[in-house]
């Protein structure tokens, strides 16, 4: 069965992007698919490279990115929700002026329509937030 | 295209939270690919809705207008929780008058807001596809 | 025709639960996860509403979450059930739909 899942809350505050994570990962080992996470409002913060967490706490971000890896999971940040937030990619960085971009491997910027796609292509949605 | 049945669903109050407003953003990109549309109001998500909401003097955009407009987009369907109004000290007339143009009615205007009750809310959220929750 | 609902706030926090509660269909399964899971605990506030609605809806906790937050599975209110994480994405592919209450 194809998965499609939603995470709308930032790491760290919430367990939004925990949950979200251990839920795919199980899904997948259990012979689901999974072909996008769509991260939108706070939830865009997941995607950001510059975190340095304590170094025995999870790094969050280099969970999703490996997982996106391993798998070949779509990670999708909402566009107008990251330029919100201060989440650009190199290109949009460069189109807004700004002197750096943020958004880790594994992660791209898109618009919400990947949101409704991703309702329309998968059998089942479920949103982690707060 | 699959045309699959959508609800937003909004239990959340304008401006103490994006929430709202990112919602009714993803209402709007979400027109245009053409699926069956609902949106729900419940618990505090009925405080969107309200007339006369006023941001100037907080800084923040007064999204409440664009209500106005989802009859532009083909969204038709705002269904309203009775209970949730009442508990609120709301009635129907603290809510802005949306209306649609209806195409098959040679463009008659229509409201859009469906005042439901509580168990009716529940059998609209269980004949949908795909369920947002904001 | 049934669906998954899923609440991750504590009842004493928000009406999450509450709502949840009032707007399942006979059938539905309702998954307490993150500080949701203090809605499954036996004599508390909460528990005769959600005993209650136990009638016509099946209750599921998740169980890594009420181990992190040191819950002993014996203080459950009796027929919720505790689930992993397999478990939750088993109920979400046997339900027709999924509602997350945030």
């Amino acid at each position: 069965m194809k998965f499609g899942v939603v995470v709308s809350e930032g790491p760290y505050t919430h367990q939004a992007a925990d949950s979200a994570y251990l839920f795919v990962k199980a899904a997948l080992d259990n012979g689901h698919e999974v072909p996008r996470v769509f991260f939108y409002h706070d939830g865009v913060n997941v995607a950001t490279r510059l975190s340095v967490p304590p170094q025995d706490e999870r790094n969050i971000q280099e969970n999703w990115t490996a997982l996106a890896k391993d798998h070949d999971v779509d990670l999708v940040v909402c566009i107008a929700a990251a330029q919100r937030r201060g989440m650009l990619d190199e290109n949009e960085a460069r189109r807004q002026g700004k002197t750096a971009d943020n958004i880790a491997e594994g992660f791209r910027i898109s618009g919400l329509g990947q949101l409704i796609e991703m309702g329309i292509q998968t059998d089942r949605l479920v949103t982690f937030g707060d | 295209m699959t045309t699959k049945k959508f609800l937003y669903v909004n239990r959340k109050a304008p401006y103490g939270t994006i929430y709202a407003l990112e919602s009714l953003e993803v209402v709007l990109i979400g027109a245009a690919f053409e699926q069956d549309v609902s949106v729900a109001f419940l618990d505090d998500g009925v405080f969107q809705l309200t007339k006369g909401q006023d941001t100037g003097e907080i800084g923040v955009k007064n999204f409440s207008p664009t209500f106005r407009a989802l009859g532009d987009y083909d969204v038709t369907k705002l269904y309203v929780e009775a209970e949730s109004l009442a508990e609120r000290g709301l009635t129907k007339d603290d809510l802005q008058d949306i209306q649609y143009e209806d195409e098959d009615d040679d463009y008659a205007e229509k409201p859009s807001i469906i005042i439901v009750n509580r168990a009716e809310m529940a059998d609209v959220m269980a004949d949908q596809d795909v369920v947002l929750s904001f | 025709m049934s669906t998954l609902h899923t609440v991750n706030k504590s009842p004493f926090a928000t009406q999450a639960l509450l709502s949840c509660l009032n707007h399942c269909k006979d059938g539905d399964a309702v998954l307490m996860i993150e500080d949701g899971v203090y809605g499954g605990v036996s004599g508390t506030g909460m528990a005769s509403m959600v005993e209650d609605k136990m009638k016509s809806v099946t209750l599921y906790v998740l169980s890594p979450d009420l181990s992190a937050r040191g819950i002993d599975a014996a203080r459950l209110i009796d027929g919720i059930q505790g689930t992993d994480y397999a478990g939750f994405v088993e109920l979400v592919a046997k339900h027709d739909r999924t509602q997350n209450w945030l």
